[in-house]
């Protein structure tokens, strides 16, 4: 039997092969682990981009000076003074305009001194650099400013400031801010899961609990797999066929008597995001009824429950842990989601807070795109600020939904 | 004659991160011969037989203690390499585990690997006639292994074993899953194979145990649940004048 | 349900209780269990909604006298509002995209999963595994920022001026980057499935770690990351905001990917930002592409799911 052995090298040679194997086999578990270096740089390199452009030395002219105005320096200027000389210099039009927006009087001191500063004093930006050039080149820009613009000042500035999360949208980017944005965001988040929550934990209860296995189950399983799939844009489309145009009366409140609004309403959008999130809540909840095991349910039956005291008092409150997690995270997808907003229509210039569900909005991956897209450099500054504030945002939400899952994890 | 021992081990024992799970064996294990394990459920007959060419090196927090040698060298020693080691001992599992491809490739893979120079589809021949599998595959080589029957699967598996040509083949219950008639096969298959190979098998089947070993080791375990050889000796002797008593009755069937 | 009889004492007098066992129709549970089932049935609700709408839509751009399937399929020019309706102008670009992205996360993907599944120790994996986490959990908005304001630049330094502002590559790869963590969790999820027996079978050969890793468990694996794959191409179709900020606007015939070249979903993000009358052909030209990406989506999704059952049975 054993005719061929020599065929098989053997001792020596058989060592020297077992190296090389050895080293392609090093080779290759060097490749491998690259490819997750390579993901870590990504991350790495996707997160400096943003803290990089949302720093950095900024070189601006004032078109006047705020000592035509007021001899009193800026940062003393009072709530009334600040009224009387925005008063006194806006033209008539333009600060009623301002008044109807929001009542002149009602305004924080600090909104009155970035109207000051956008509307009459008129910061001109001559360039912006990101913190990595700011801090290696710093001499070299000072010297070309100095060189291009005599009359500009340069500063090192954070775009991102507490100011900049309380102020609402503006034409200028020196004086933007995220407030209408993170509004809009969570009247958004906050429709959705309204709507979709329940539903969403409904239809999971009835595929787990209730459904006969046919196939109309099966049905109703495969299209909730697919439908997960089915692109962000595409949701987009019917919500705008849907709630914006069909849905109309409701969606733009005129139903309830709202008249100055069309269906490109926060409620047409919400309800977009909660049918894009729907599935997923679905397969989650499914996830954590899955795992509240059998002898609790026949524990419940055997003392005579009917099916849903049984789903009601002893399924629900041992998955709903798993129930939240899984909703949380579906929020994070929402809050995160951009195109379907574009098309049902989200303001890309609003400036009022949303009040209602027949508000207009815009959210913070709107502004996000709107800000990346323009060609000035100090919309992307204020970009970057936008992304660390979602960023933030999301990264809350998943520290809690971990939380929530470490809190309550059982072990059966 | 003067008896020579393919294994040999001595005050060898098995751990588990702090459990104990093979405690303190000593055996020598002929060459060219079948020596069987057999003894109750959890006594550690798959962790003694893994040890043997360093399966449970795999396995997180497992580690021995003592002396296992092979010819003269030990198995565990800091210069051995482990790929070498199970090149030179073969293991057919418990549940018949062929590659998801072609019977021929479930055979060739292993030589390919192993540097073979020689002609394939000769090598993969006289596997599959050495493992008594030839006549009913030669006519569908290509075809996937997941195709054969479990008694087929089984002898693939113990062909592509063979084809590596190791010194010693370990077989974890290799029948147990089988039909008597494929039992039947395997068991006439290793009365084959001891011509040229020193076998190791774990089984249940005190019959089997009996029918197809020359020796055969008796594990039981003890108080703190370590397993442990407590009787090694000619098959026959085992099975007709054990000198334990515990091996009579498990060997009777009286073992509770 | 009625309890009243259950009073020891009346039991007693009657000398023994007659037990009801008849079927009850208990209202409550009904309206449960019908709310449930409609809740459960709303899934196909909006997928028929989707359907629908797209294609009533779809099929009054199709009625238009204008448009001919020949125009649609056959053309290369795309500008509803002056009668070109040559689709290809944005599935080139989507074309070009999605095949970049697969480019860059079919291998990092798989050499990542295979690492994660076969090599990670239990404390290597428990770091890893987040990061890529993260990357999944990152809005496609950030990624088409880090696109446009980053890679292209990066980019711009290695072909200079062959390379557009806006371009198919930049987005492409940054599309593979945002597309990486799926498939290396689905793929992982492939490679764990196959049972440790093969692996085992493989090492009592005298395989080394990457002989069993490659030669076995990853064939074995194979029609797992087959699907992944295909949901990673499912996912590069329907990806719009990358390409929306760095891939360009405007439709461009073009196979280049230096060259800028709006993508079907970027070209749907586009028009429909803008002000848009209802029935114009532009408005309902965006409902005849957007289901054309929820078809191919959708037979996407499909395939990989039946790939994944029929790999599911292999093992069980
Ligand atoms: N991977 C492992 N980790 C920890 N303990 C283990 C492991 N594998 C086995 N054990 C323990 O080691 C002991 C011996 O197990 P082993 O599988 O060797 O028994 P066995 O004799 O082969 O049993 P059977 O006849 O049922 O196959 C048992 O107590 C078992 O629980
Ligand atoms: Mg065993």
């Amino acid at each position: 039997m054993n005719q061929q052995k020599d065929y098989f090298p053997e001792g020596d040679a058989f060592y020297a092969s077992l190296r090389s194997r050895y080293r392609a086999a090093g080779i290759w578990q060097f490749i491998f682990l690259s490819a997750l270096l390579a993901a870590i740089i990504a991350l790495t390199a996707l997160l400096y981009n943003v803290v990089d452009g949302a720093f950095g030395y900024i070189a601006y002219e004032y078109k006047k000076s705020p000592t035509e105005f007021t001899s009193t320096p800026i940062n003393e200027l009072t709530q009334e003074e600040l009224l009387v000389i925005l008063k006194d210099n806006l033209s008539a039009g333009a600060y009623k305009k301002l008044d109807t927006e929001q009542k002149m009087e009602t305004r924080s001191q600090s909104d009155l001194l970035s109207l000051f500063m956008e509307r009459l004093v008129r910061i001109d930006t001559k360039g912006t650099w990101s913190m990595t050039e700011s801090l290696t080149r710093g001499a070299e820009i000072q010297a070309e400013v100095a060189e291009k613009y005599p009359k500009a000042t340069l500063e090192f500035r954070s775009w991102l400031t507490p100011q900049f999360l309380v102020t609402p949208m503006s034409s200028r980017a020196e004086f933007a801010g995220v407030r209408t944005a993170i509004l809009g965001s969570l009247w958004l988040v906050g429709i959705a899961i309204l709507f979709a929550l329940p539903i969403g934990t409904g239809a999971a209860i009835y595929l787990q609990e209730y459904a006969p296995k046919n196939w109309l189950t099966n049905i109703i399983q495969t299209n909730i797999n697919n439908l997960a799939g089915v692109p962000s844009i595409v949701y987009g489309m019917l919500g705008l066929a849907v709630f914006v145009r069909v849905l109309e009366t409701f969606t733009s409140g005129a139903m309830f008597g709202v008249t100055d609004s069309n269906g490109r309403t926060v409620l047409s959008a919400g309800l977009t995001m909660g049918i894009l999130v729907l599935p997923l809540i679905i397969i989650n909840a499914q996830e954590a009824i899955k795992a509240v095991p059998d002898s609790l349910r026949q524990a419940a039956y055997g003392v005579g429950a009917t099916r849903w005291q049984t789903v009601w008092h002893h399924v629900l409150p041992n998955a709903l842990p798993g129930i939240l997690t899984g909703s949380i995270l579906a929020l994070s997808r929402a809050l995160g989601e951009t195109a379907p907003l574009i098309v049902v229509g989200a303001s890309t210039f609003i400036s009022l807070d949303p009040s209602s569900p027949f508000s207009k909005f815009t959210a913070l991956p709107i502004q996000i795109y709107q800000w990346t897209t323009r060609a000035q450099s100090e919309f992307h500054a204020i970009a970057a600020g936008a992304i660390i504030v979602l960023l933030a945002l999301l990264l809350t939400l998943n520290a809690t939904a971990i939380m929530l899952r470490n809190r309550f994890q059982k072990r059966w | 004659m003067e008896k020579i021992y393919a294994i040999e081990t001595s005050n060898l024992s098995i751990h588990y991160g702090n459990f104990t799970a093979v405690k303190e064996v000593a055996m020598k294990v002929e060459k060219q011969k079948i020596t069987a394990i057999i003894g109750p459920s959890g006594c550690g007959k798959s962790t003694l037989l893994r040890a043997f060419n360093r399966m449970n090196d795999f396995v997180p927090g497992c580690h021995i203690t003592g002396e296992l040698l092979l010819h003269g060298q030990n198995l565990y020693g800091k210069d051995i390499d482990p790929v070498e080691v199970r090149r030179k001992i073969g293991m057919v599992f418990q549940k018949p585990n062929p590659f998801p491809k072609s019977i021929y490739d479930n055979i060739s893979w292993g030589a390919k690997i192993n540097g073979f120079k020689g002609n394939m589809n000769e090598l993969v021949e006289q596997s599959l006639r050495g493992a008594a599998l030839w006549d009913e595959v030669k006519d569908k080589l290509q075809q996937s292994a997941y195709a054969l029957s479990g008694g087929q699967q089984q002898r693939l598996c113990i062909a592509r074993t063979i084809a590596i040509q190791p010194e010693i083949i370990l077989m974890d219950e290799p029948a147990s899953a089988l039909d008597p008639i494929s039992t039947l096969r395997i068991e006439e298959l290793m009365q084959e194979l001891k011509k040229n190979y020193t076998i190791l098998i774990v089984t249940h089947n005190m019959q089997q145990a009996a029918r197809v070993s020359d020796y055969t080791a008796m594990m039981m375990i003890d108080d703190q649940r370590s397993g442990g050889v407590i009787e090694f000796d000619d098959t026959k002797k085992i099975f007709t004048r054990p000198g334990d008593k515990r091996t009579e009755d498990y060997v009777t069937g009286r073992f509770g | 349900m009625k309890e009243e009889a259950l009073h020891p004492k009346t039991i007693a007098a009657q000398g023994f209780r007659q037990i009801d066992l008849k079927k009850k129709t208990r209202l409550s549970e009904s309206v449960i269990q019908a709310s449930l089932f409609f809740a459960g049935i709303l899934s196909i609700l909006i997928t028929l909604a989707i359907v629908y709408e797209l294609g009533k839509e779809a099929l009054l751009f199709f009625n238009d006298p204008d448009v001919t399937l020949m125009k649609f399929f056959g053309t290369t020019k795309w500008q509803p509002g002056i009668g070109q309706y040559g689709i290809w102008a944005l599935v080139s670009s989507t074309l070009v995209t999605s095949t970049i992205a697969i480019l860059i996360s079919l291998p990092l993907g798989l050499a990542a999963a295979i690492y994660l599944s076969e090599y990670a120790s239990y404390r290597a994996r428990s770091i890893l595994k987040p990061i890529l986490e993260i990357l999944a959990g990152i809005p496609t908005v950030v990624y088409g920022y880090f696109a446009l304001l980053f890679v292209t630049p990066i980019l711009k330094s290695i072909f200079g001026d062959a390379l557009q502002v806006y371009n198919m590559l930049s987005a492409g790869l940054v599309m593979g980057i945002m597309i990486l963590p799926l498939i290396s969790s689905m793929s992982e999820d492939a490679l764990s499935a196959v049972p440790n027996s093969l692996r085992e079978a493989a090492y009592a050969m005298g395989a080394t770690k990457y002989e069993a890793s490659v030669q076995i468990v990853l064939p074995a694996a194979l029609s797992g990351i087959g699907a992944a794959v295909i949901i990673g191409i499912s996912r590069a179709v329907g990806e719009t905001m990358i390409v929306a900020v760095a891939a360009g606007a405007g439709p461009n015939f073009t196979f280049n990917p230096l060259q800028a070249a709006e993508t079907m979903t970027g070209h749907i993000a586009r028009i429909s930002g803008g002000d848009l009358s209802y029935n114009s052909i532009d408005y309902t030209s965006l409902f005849a592409i957007a289901l054309m990406l929820f078809l191919v989506t959708l037979v996407l999704n499909l395939v990989s799911q039946w790939v994944v059952n029929r790999f599911r049975e292999q093992y069980e």
